[in-house]
């Protein structure tokens, strides 16, 4: 079921659009919003409010980057793992967050406190090696730092 | 130096407020746009060689004039901001949109208006969350004052403007793809023609656009097309967002002339390279341009030059190579980002793409044998422009064909020691 409060956002979103499809993405990142990824129930619940197929509807979800069909930590960090970023270090910043949280990369913690997962360029090239945690980022990584800003995490 | 799309960032880099941005001139080339006829106000922008800033450099007015016009043609058309920022290597629309949000409003609803569109999408990257809450609020702040709505500033012309936040997909900044994304689609590209212009979003006329440049449109009709053109030190008009990133001393984002020298760029503004560090090569424009190196370096940054030296200006946003990083890991880094975003439609491109980055990962593991350079050559052959559905493939290839020739010995080093060197 969806509670009233993603049914209402989700129904918002459909003044923007012409047709309930193109309303799908910003539905799924909704659910996401509220629940941390989109599980089968809650992907057909999508389905019989904006009335797409099941079908139709998991293959967008499976495509895009930021639509989890798997569950996360409460908090999830996205580390940049593209050009600038892998320049100026961050292999050795992932493996340092990962050691840290004692989680594999792609993997969430036993206590279910955090995901690490890894990310395309988020425009901090000037300030690389850069990370995202829950929609904050952090820029000009080094090992103290990422130390410092997990304090804020626990 | 004049610098009219960074002029009025806060040094303490919070977002320009509308007073603020109405005070320093904004929204003067709304008023005057709408004075105008929309076919003029394209003409003003044609006049001003203002080209597309997203990468491929297309002439914006040009563009526009493609769009059906006049009282026959079948309505909604839509204007799409594409701000989904995604080129490794790039930070400039994040900085326009963060800093000066009302600037990109103002712009859009110019292109708005010159095609005589009824609805504006802000496609942006949803990693953005700076973005999103600084435009939402600009975009409510423009309502509030009649800059949006049914009819503005008493125009009779009107304009509404959404704001879509991507799920994320690196193919989504093609132009087609993004329109399937919109419309609530995985993020195939189409097949051209039809256009956009003619049959876009939901099959009507559609514009999609960069940030940047739109947010150069209501300064060419505020001061003129000649005033643009004066800004460039060559042909192609305006000012640039340049940006360096890599281990240079001040890696940073600055507005310059268009036609600015490499070198200018990379050592008057990106403070050279770091002590002990030397110089390799860069990619002038994000991860889909071939590399520079030091013989390029008087090039001046503008879309002929940068080509006629063998690369494209793409995003303008610079990705530098020190001899202490290895070429080979740094490509592979890159083909591994165009492996993993290849969108799947088309065989030559998620296939030849994953091969490419297998066996560039072989290399760095001491695996590379004589063989791969052969087939790595192949691959540039076989994802060359025609052979693949979009340009993704053709981008993604350009760094690693110009690495094969300008780093040859690199690779062969990797080859011939059974490990990369730099470990």
């Amino acid at each position: 079921m969806l509670t009233v409060e993603e049914r209402e956002e989700i129904e918002a979103k459909l003044a923007d659009y012409p047709n309930t499809q193109a309303v799908c993405i910003e539905a799924m990142l909704i659910i996401q919003r509220h629940q941390g990824w989109v599980s089968d129930e809650k992907l057909r619940d999508i389905s019989e409010l904006l009335r797409l197929s099941l079908a139709d509807l998991d293959g967008v979800a499976t495509f895009y980057n930021l639509i989890r069909r798997r569950p996360v930590g409460r908090h999830v960090a996205l580390v940049c793992d593209s050009v600038s970023c892998w320049i100026m270090g961050s292999d050795r910043m992932r493996d340092h967050l990962c050691s840290k949280l004692g989680t594999p990369l792609g993997g969430t913690t036993s206590n279910g406190h955090f995901t690490v997962l890894p990310i395309v360029c988020l425009g901090a090239c000037d300030h690389a090696p850069a990370m995202m945690i829950d929609g904050t980022l952090h820029e000009d990584l080094d090992e103290p730092k990422i130390e410092e800003i997990l304090t804020h995490y626990t | 130096m004049e610098k009219p799309l960074t002029g009025n960032f806060r040094p303490d880099k919070n977002a320009v407020s509308i007073s603020e941005y109405e005070r320093a001139g904004g929204y003067q080339g709304l008023r005057k746009a709408l004075a105008m006829e929309p076919a003029e106000v394209t003409e003003l922008v044609k006049r001003s060689n203002l080209r597309g800033r997203g990468g491929a450099g297309f002439p914006t007015g040009t563009k526009w004039s493609f769009v059906p016009m006049g009282k026959e043609v079948s309505h909604p058309k839509y204007l799409v901001a594409n701000a989904d920022e995604m080129e490794p290597g790039t930070f400039k629309d994040r900085a326009l949109m963060e800093r000066d949000p009302h600037q990109l409003i103002e712009g859009l609803i110019v292109a708005a208006y010159a095609i005589e569109a009824d609805i504006g999408y802000i496609f942006l990257r949803g990693e953005y969350k700076c973005s999103n809450d600084r435009l939402c609020r600009a975009i409510a702040e423009a309502k509030a004052n009649n800059y949006l709505g049914r009819n503005i500033l008493g125009s009779g012309y009107g304009l509404e403007i959404h704001l879509h936040a991507s799920a994320g997909r690196y193919i989504c900044g093609e132009e087609t793809a993004l329109l399937n994304a919109l419309e609530g689609k995985r993020a195939h590209p189409r097949a051209k023609p039809p256009f956009p212009q003619v049959c876009g979003l939901w099959g009507k006329p559609t514009i999609v656009q960069n940030v940047e440049t739109l947010c150069n449109v209501h300064h060419i009709v505020n001061k003129g097309p000649d005033w643009f053109r004066g800004l460039s030190l060559t042909d192609d008009g305006g000012t640039k967002l340049f940006g360096v990133s890599g281990k240079v001393r001040r890696p940073g984002l600055w507005e310059l002339p268009m036609g600015t020298p490499l070198r200018e760029i990379l050592e008057d503004h990106g403070g050279g390279m770091r002590d002990g560090l030397r110089f390799r090569g860069l990619l002038p424009g994000g991860a889909s341009t071939d590399f520079l190196v030091e013989e390029h370096l008087d090039t001046p940054m503008d879309y002929g030059n940068v080509q006629n030296a063998g690369s494209r200006l793409g995003t303008g946003t610079m990705v530098v190579l020190d001899d202490q990083t290895c070429p080979v890991g740094m490509v592979w880094n890159l083909e591994h980002f165009f492996a993993r975003e290849s969108c799947g439609w088309c065989t030559p491109c998620w296939s030849g793409l994953a091969w490419t980055e297998k066996i560039l990962l072989g290399m760095e593991q001491g695996r590379g044998s004589a063989r791969d350079l052969d087939t790595l050559m192949f691959q540039t052959r076989f994802l060359a422009p025609g052979n693949t559905f979009c340009a993704f493939a053709p981008g993604a290839i350009e760094p690693l064909q110009s690495a094969l020739k300008y780093f040859a010995g690199d690779f062969r080093r990797h080859i011939d020691e059974h490990r990369c060197p730099w470990r």
